[in-house]
């Protein structure tokens, strides 16, 4: 399981020549220049930097749009609720590969391409429907009593939600924001459309344009993939509880 | 659980009856309307997203399906269901259903109950199986594009890390080209996949394991019955609900595979891996051909959507609600 990214790891501290005649064992010489010389180039900051502005704005949008439907869901009857939430949960049968054409041809006439929106705003829309479903499921079990006494104090409904219900519910903003930042981290086709010069490049983006430039420099290509690698493997460790949390919320329900 | 915020409080969940009629029925029209607004207002913000870029594409595709169209201008070249029928003449794309059918057939066969039995294993009392579970999940949590990057490495002609293996045993003459290979290819990349994706289905398995009550499988124990007959007659049955969200994970995931065969071979060697996501790609933004590649797409949205409305109606129905609060379509 682990062989894959030890061996990359390694080669990464290998030269080129050395891969091929000794593609297991501990490097010779430990190489670090690989490694140093990407992060010195600017390159390499620039694509963690926009793969962290586009993780954090579609995250914060699809929780804040998600956190206030998930409350009207919760804690309102009204007409058409149940056919909107219907239609909601139908968005996870929708594939995104299906959409991204007439995504694209949108977002190109929008004027949004080569433009960190034109990936933040549809990924917000494909991650509402899990986010909103979690998130509905959560604030049901916060006690109505909690509801009728912030009433009686002189809340409004969107004091209650900001107030109260959202201070609640941070174990669950926790869980639906890490999913929302792992899954924008590591998608893939949509900043391929959307940006078509290296401005705003994302890391997956990144690692495979670079795997095309260098193909013939292995253990080059082998540190910028473990360099890739790092950011997302050091926010599971942290995240990890809540990540794991959030895919298994529903699975063993049933 | 309902508001109470401004709710009539004659009416319950789901206030689709119309109000009541009495002496104060326009106050209370007038409190219900304000009561409507501020429901749906919460609503608004998700709801143009999701409209916007979610529902508004994906019927666009379906508009766009019956025309000839290069994606410039708007559609006006109407021809029916001819996208369609050249579609079903597509070697290609024939190729990518039987290919689709595969993948599917293959995680069913291989990758859950090889997460499961893993799983089972990790249930016990084992010395280090957080560490197991940390590794064994890892993976999903890189993106298919990095994940195939690295195993195109891996599986390099001469050079990768795969043909030293094999010669290193004496199997010189094992694979070698990999994913240069017709015959090979798509089984190096349903390895790839597994190794990618078989954590995630663990852990859905792990989850389920805990909330089965230590105590059942005690008394089964007590009544003499094996390790095999514990799984078969206690476990399995109490897992069944998550075993059949993962299914269909793992189903809707095969069919909309594209990152990790773009990234490692663009479907080649000569279309040997192609995927349905890939050839809709091809047509779409290589060849300009938006009408036939909006058709792909709805054909992809058919087989996605017959799957999961048979499936919902007759395997999963109870379990709705599981399904859909797991990562969307991210279990391959």
């Amino acid at each position: 399981m682990v062989v894959p990214l030890v061996y990359a790891v390694l080669s990464g501290f290998k030269s080129t020549d050395e891969l091929s005649s000794n593609p297991f064992g501990l490097p010779k010489h430990w190489l670090t220049s690989n490694y140093t010389d990407i992060l010195a180039g600017g390159d390499f900051w620039r694509l963690l930097g926009s793969s962290t502005l586009i993780a954090v704005g579609t995250t914060v949008l699809v929780v804040a749009a998600s956190a206030l439907a998930a409350f009207s869901f919760a804690r309102f009857a009204f007409r058409g609720r149940e056919a909107l939430f219907t239609l909601f949960t139908m968005g996870l049968m929708f594939p995104f590969a299906v959409a991204v054409l007439p995504l694209f041809l949108l977002l190109r006439s929008l004027g949004l391409l080569d433009n960190p929106l034109g990936v933040i705003l549809p990924q917000a829309g494909f991650g509402l429907p899990m986010t909103i479903i979690i998130l509905r499921a959560f604030f049901r079990e916060i006690p109505g009593e909690l509801e009728e006494a912030a009433t009686l104090d002189g809340c409004s409904p969107f004091g209650f939600f900001w107030r109260v219900l959202l201070p609640m519910a941070r174990p669950a903003l926790g869980t639906v924001s890490v999913l929302a930042v792992v899954t924008s981290w590591n998608n893939f086709m949509l900043p391929l459309l959307v940006f078509t010069d290296n401005t705003w490049w994302t890391l997956p983006i990144g690692v495979q344009q670079f795997q095309g430039q260098y193909s013939a420099e292995y253990a080059r290509v082998f540190a910028y993939l473990v360099l890739a690698m790092v950011p997302a493997l050091a926010f599971y460790s942290v995240a990890e509880r809540q990540l794991v949390g959030g895919l298994t919320a529903g699975a063993t329900k049933g | 659980m309902t508001s109470t915020f401004l709710a009539d409080k004659r009416s319950g969940p789901g206030t689709d009856l119309p109000p009541p009629e009495s002496v104060r029925a326009r106050g209370r029209g007038r409190r219900r309307v304000l009561h409507w607004l501020t429901a749906v207002g919460f609503q608004l913000p998700a709801l143009v997203l999701f409209i916007g870029m979610v529902l508004l594409p994906m019927l666009f595709a379906l508009y766009a399906a019956f025309f000839r169209w290069g994606g410039f201008g708007m559609p006006s070249d109407y021809i029916g269901t001819d996208n369609f029928t050249q579609l079903f003449d597509n070697p290609v794309f024939l190729g990518d259903l039987w290919r689709c059918l595969v993948l599917v057939v293959l995680s069913l066969a291989f990758q859950l109950p090889f997460a499961l039995a893993m799983a089972v294993l990790l249930n016990q009392k084992l010395r280090g199986r957080a560490v197991y579970r940390m590794l064994f999940f890892a993976p999903y949590v890189l993106s298919e594009a990095i994940t195939g990057v690295l195993f195109s490495m891996v599986f390099a002609p001469d050079s990768g890390l795969a043909d030293h293996i094999f010669g290193a045993v004496g199997l010189d003459g094992v694979g070698g080209l990999w994913f240069a290979d017709p015959s090979y290819v798509m089984a190096t990349l349903f390895l790839v996949m597994m190794w990618k994706y078989f954590g995630f289905h663990m852990m859905l398995y792990l989850a389920g394991l805990q909330s089965i009550p230590r105590e059942l499988t005690e008394a089964a124990l007590i009544d003499g019955a094996s390790a095999w007959q514990r799984f078969r007659n206690v476990t399995l049955p109490l897992l069944a609900p998550t075993l059949r969200i993962s299914i269909f994970l793992s189903v809707i995931g095969s069919i909309q595979l594209f990152d990790l065969v773009w990234v490692v071979t663009q479907g080649g060697p000569d279309h040997h891996s192609e995927t349905m996501a890939v050839t809709m790609f091809q047509y779409g933004f290589k060849r300009y051909q938006v009408g036939y590649a909006s058709a792909i797409s709805v054909v992809m949205f058919g087989i996605c959507l017959v799957f999961a409305l048979a499936y919902q109606r007759f395997v999963l129905r109870r379990d709705l609600e599981g399904a859909t609060t797991t990562m969307r379509g991210d279990g391959k």
